[in-house]
């Protein structure tokens, strides 16, 4: 039979190598954030096929007005021939935007097509992102306490819900990560529709994850006695046709999505569709052998969190040195906790050389 | 048990007939009159902005963040917005009020939004206007040779404008010259529109003369509105009254007479008294003042976000997301039936009747289908399989585990629900987040998301439960089924 909870550390590696990238490239160049989070304003237009002006000329009719912090992106439609012009500005009125719509189509081409004009003003972008925050914190606290109570008839019911919370934010880091290096390379932006799909993932990561902490609670109550890993992996091995199948349903809406739903929905599609493999990866491969080594090797744990949030590993550490604890734990933590330090520092460093 | 189930099976049946009933493109709506019931309701799709294409602006009161805004002075601007957007003639505008100082405007289908912004970005323009010797009844529409600001044409008094008077009369004025009124205002009833055509009335001088309007009581206790004007309006209004003795002169707000008088002298103190026979009721009065002030709206807005969705970009979307949705489905249908076989196949008759009921219930509640809607829509459907799924895969196991086929089935409906409760609610917290998220900044992308979810989660469990169970113990109780093959196992 499979056995995937002992080729852990190889999934957790796995896992690693996604969300590292993604971590460093989310500390050196930031999110892309949209004018929903930043403000500002953006239209979209449209000119027939070899009549588009130049980005730098369009910056330039941009910097008579007053506009100089402009990005103007280009892209066009396969099928009509349409030449799209992309322009991020400050806001402006809808006033305003008349008058450069005029003035381009003076000295360069005429106007098929006004796609979308949006603006947005700086005090709804600031209340914007506060509720954004809040609602991811919101939405992981409540789905926390949720399975804390479903589990509760189960021994240790907060370890399944911090492994399914890991297992969310594991998904979360995923997305993000990603997101951030495609802002980069491809110019994706992180807009209201990217948090609806970021906790479209949360929703779905739980919910995949539940789908096997569910069976680990039923083949506990059935199996008792028998070691964890085998609990575990008989649990894993049982809802994996579940999960792939569910997972193949889910894929072909989003791979329709995707290939067919057309620009506006594409990035969104391709957020959902990152987030759900991830899910489905994560509660295979990760959740559930996450409470094996809970059970067999908390110590590596404490360290990994030490690593991530260094803070702890010092607290820990301390603590354990001066009321004679574990000598090895102590310093497996500090030395983790420094290591996540010095990681922390390098980056920001790294950041302020390239900037 | 048959009986049970066929009693179901009739449930399902009826449900689905209604569901496709309401589905039809041609439904002609809910019309039911008997006795005391009577309902009369359109039945459509609602599609968002984004896919019909037309624009969203928020309007926040222009005033100190620390201020606080009236209540009432901000619900006065709503219904002054929502008469001017009727004058644009967009269909099902959506007027709302968020907060105690924002207001939110979508205007679906609009083909001129700078045309919308000036009706209700820019305050009202009031104007003094040179009758001559006609009188015209208040609210009549008219021309005159100011340039027209705002396209919007009122056509009813704002008689809708409640306003409990909170000013009460102390300014003393002394007027020099007294306007009375020979027309009467009867705002409170509806007044049709005196069409004035061909005529085009002399502007004397516009609001921006104004100083300041208030109310003021007089000897005998009747409401009146005293204005101050400034040093221009003061010249141009004493010029005017001294060349016009005994004419007609009116006061016009958004080209709709708000009142008519006789000169009686000249005027030069540049202070105004409107006063009218019998007196203004106070409410009206106010209206007025209120309407003199800020031109049109009690309290200044400013546009503090604008969305606007070109109609190709629009139907770009539609056409796309549902050619997708359609592949996507087929191919769900098919991998289902391949998989699972007979199973397979009595859940795709489900999820038919899963998508008939969903998209009834957005056309009847009305949830207003955005792009993003469709794409909650989809994932649902990816959700509702879900359920199946567990199902199936419980029901193979047990089958495996050698139970026969009617115990295996009932095992895997029971076994396979905790799982699917569990998962589904965590799914449906989700949603009440997003749900509070999208209905606090306008952002009706993210609620429209949350509400078609979370309509397809709850609904998945139903067909999976209900529907799909029904239909799996009738197939067993016809005895066509016998080997495990039927099962893909």
């Amino acid at each position: 039979m499979l056995d995937i909870v002992s080729k852990r550390y190889w999934c957790f590696l796995i896992s690693a190598l996604v969300i590292i990238p993604g971590v460093i490239s989310l500390v050196l160049f930031g999110l892309p954030l949209s004018i929903d989070f930043t403000s500002g304003s953006l239209l979209e237009i449209a000119f027939e096929e070899g009549r588009r002006p130049q980005p730098g000329e369009v910056k330039e009719l941009l910097g008579d007005y007053g506009l100089d912090e402009v990005s103007v992106q280009t892209s066009s439609d396969p099928v009509t021939g349409s030449e799209f012009l992309l322009i991020r500005t400050v806001p402006i009125d809808s006033q305003k935007k008349s008058e450069i719509e005029a003035a381009i189509e003076e000295r360069f081409a005429p106007i098929i097509d006004e796609l979308r004009f949006e603006s947005i003003g700086a005090r709804v972008s600031m209340e914007t992102t506060r509720r954004a925050l809040y609602a991811i914190g919101l939405a992981s606290i409540a789905i926390l306490l949720y399975i804390c109570w479903a589990f509760r008839h189960v021994p240790n019911p907060v370890r399944f819900g911090t492994c399914a919370t890991i297992a969310t934010i594991h998904d979360v880091l995923v997305v993000v990560g990603v997101v951030a290096i495609l802002g980069r390379l491809r110019g994706w932006e992180v807009d209201a529709l990217f948090l609806t799909a970021l906790l479209t993932v949360i929703g779905f990561s739980v919910h995949d994850t539940i789908v096997v902490f569910d069976r680990i609670r039923e083949n506990m109550k059935r199996r008792a006695g028998e070691p964890i890993e085998s609990i575990v992996n008989h649990s894993i091995i049982q809802t994996l046709d579940r999960s792939l199948n569910t997972e193949l349903g889910v894929l072909f809406t989003l791979t329709a999505l995707i290939l067919f739903g057309g620009v506006t929905i594409h990035v969104f599609a391709f957020t959902l569709l990152i987030g759900i493999v991830s899910a489905t990866y994560c509660s295979i491969f990760n959740a559930s052998p996450l409470l094996v080594e809970w059970e067999r090797r908390p110590e590596r744990l404490l360290y990994a969190l030490s690593f991530i949030l260094p803070p702890v590993g010092i607290v820990v550490g301390l603590y354990s040195l001066l009321r004679g604890g574990s000598k090895v734990l102590a310093k497996g933590c500090l030395l983790a906790a420094g290591l996540g330090v010095a990681t922390i520092v390098a980056l920001f460093f790294l950041r302020r050389v390239i900037a | 048990m048959p009986r049970r189930n066929l009693v179901l099976l009739g449930g399902i049946i009826i449900l689905a007939a209604v569901a496709i009933w309401v589905d039809l493109p041609t439904n002609p709506g809910i019309h039911i009159h008997l006795g005391p019931i009577q309902v009369d309701r359109e039945v459509k799709v609602h599609q968002g902005l984004d896919l019909q294409g037309g624009m969203q602006v928020l309007l926040e009161a222009d005033v100190p963040p620390d201020e606080s805004v009236d209540r009432q002075a901000i619900a006065n601007a709503k219904a002054i917005i929502e008469k001017r957007v009727d004058g644009l003639g967009v269909s099902e505008p959506l007027i709302q009020l968020q907060g105690t100082r924002r207001i939110i405007v979508e205007l679906p289908g609009l083909k001129n939004p700078e045309e919308a912004i000036a009706a209700f970005g820019k305050t009202g323009l009031l104007e003094f206007i040179h009758a001559g010797n006609i009188y015209m009844p208040p609210g009549s529409l008219v021309q005159t040779t100011e340039e027209v600001a705002t396209p919007s044409v009122e056509a009813t008094p704002t008689a809708t404008v409640e306003v409990t008077p909170t000013l009460t009369a102390t300014i003393a004025i002394t007027p020099t010259a007294t306007v009375t009124p020979t027309a009467t205002i009867t705002a409170t009833e509806p007044l049709g529109p005196t069409p004035t055509p061909e005529r085009i009335f002399e502007t004397i001088m516009t609001g921006r003369n104004l100083k300041s309007a208030n109310l003021t009581v007089d000897d005998y206790n009747q409401t009146q509105i005293a204005f101050a004007l400034d040093e221009e309006g003061t010249r141009i209004f004493a010029d005017y009254t001294a060349r016009n003795v005994g004419q007609v002169m009116c006061i016009v707000l958004d080209k709709e007479v708000v009142s008519c008088a006789t000169v009686k002298d000249v005027i030069s103190r540049g202070e105004v008294l409107l006063t009218r026979e019998g007196g203004f009721t106070p409410a009206e009065a106010e209206s007025i003042v209120i309407r003199l002030r800020y031109g049109a709206l009690p309290i200044p807005l400013r546009v503090e976000t604008h969305r606007e969705v070109g109609p190709t970009l629009g139907e770009d979307s539609v056409r796309k997301s549902t050619l997708a949705g359609t592949i996507g489905l087929s191919m769900v249908v098919a991998f289902m039936l391949i998989y699972y076989r007979l199973p397979g196949l009595l859940a795709d008759l489900a999820l038919g009747i899963y998508a008939a009921v969903v998209f009834a219930l957005f056309k009847l509640i009305p949830v207003v289908l955005t792009l993003a809607g469709i794409a909650g829509f989809i994932l649902s459907v990816g959700m509702a399989v879900d359920a199946n799924i567990l199902i199936f895969e419980r029901l193979k196991e047990e089958l495996r585990a050698g139970k026969g086929l009617h115990q295996a089935v009932e095992q895997g409906f029971s076994r396979a629900w905790p799982s699917i409760r569990d998962s589904n609610f965590s799914t449906l917290i989700t949603c009440v987040i997003l749900f509070w998220l999208g209905s606090y900044f306008g952002a009706s992308i993210v609620k429209g998301f949350a509400l078609t979810l979370a309509i397809g989660v709850l609904v998945s469990m139903f067909t999976a439960i209900i529907v799909t169970r029904t239909f799996l113990r009738l197939v067993m109780h016809l005895g066509i089924v016998k080997t495990h093959w039927w099962f893909g196992v």
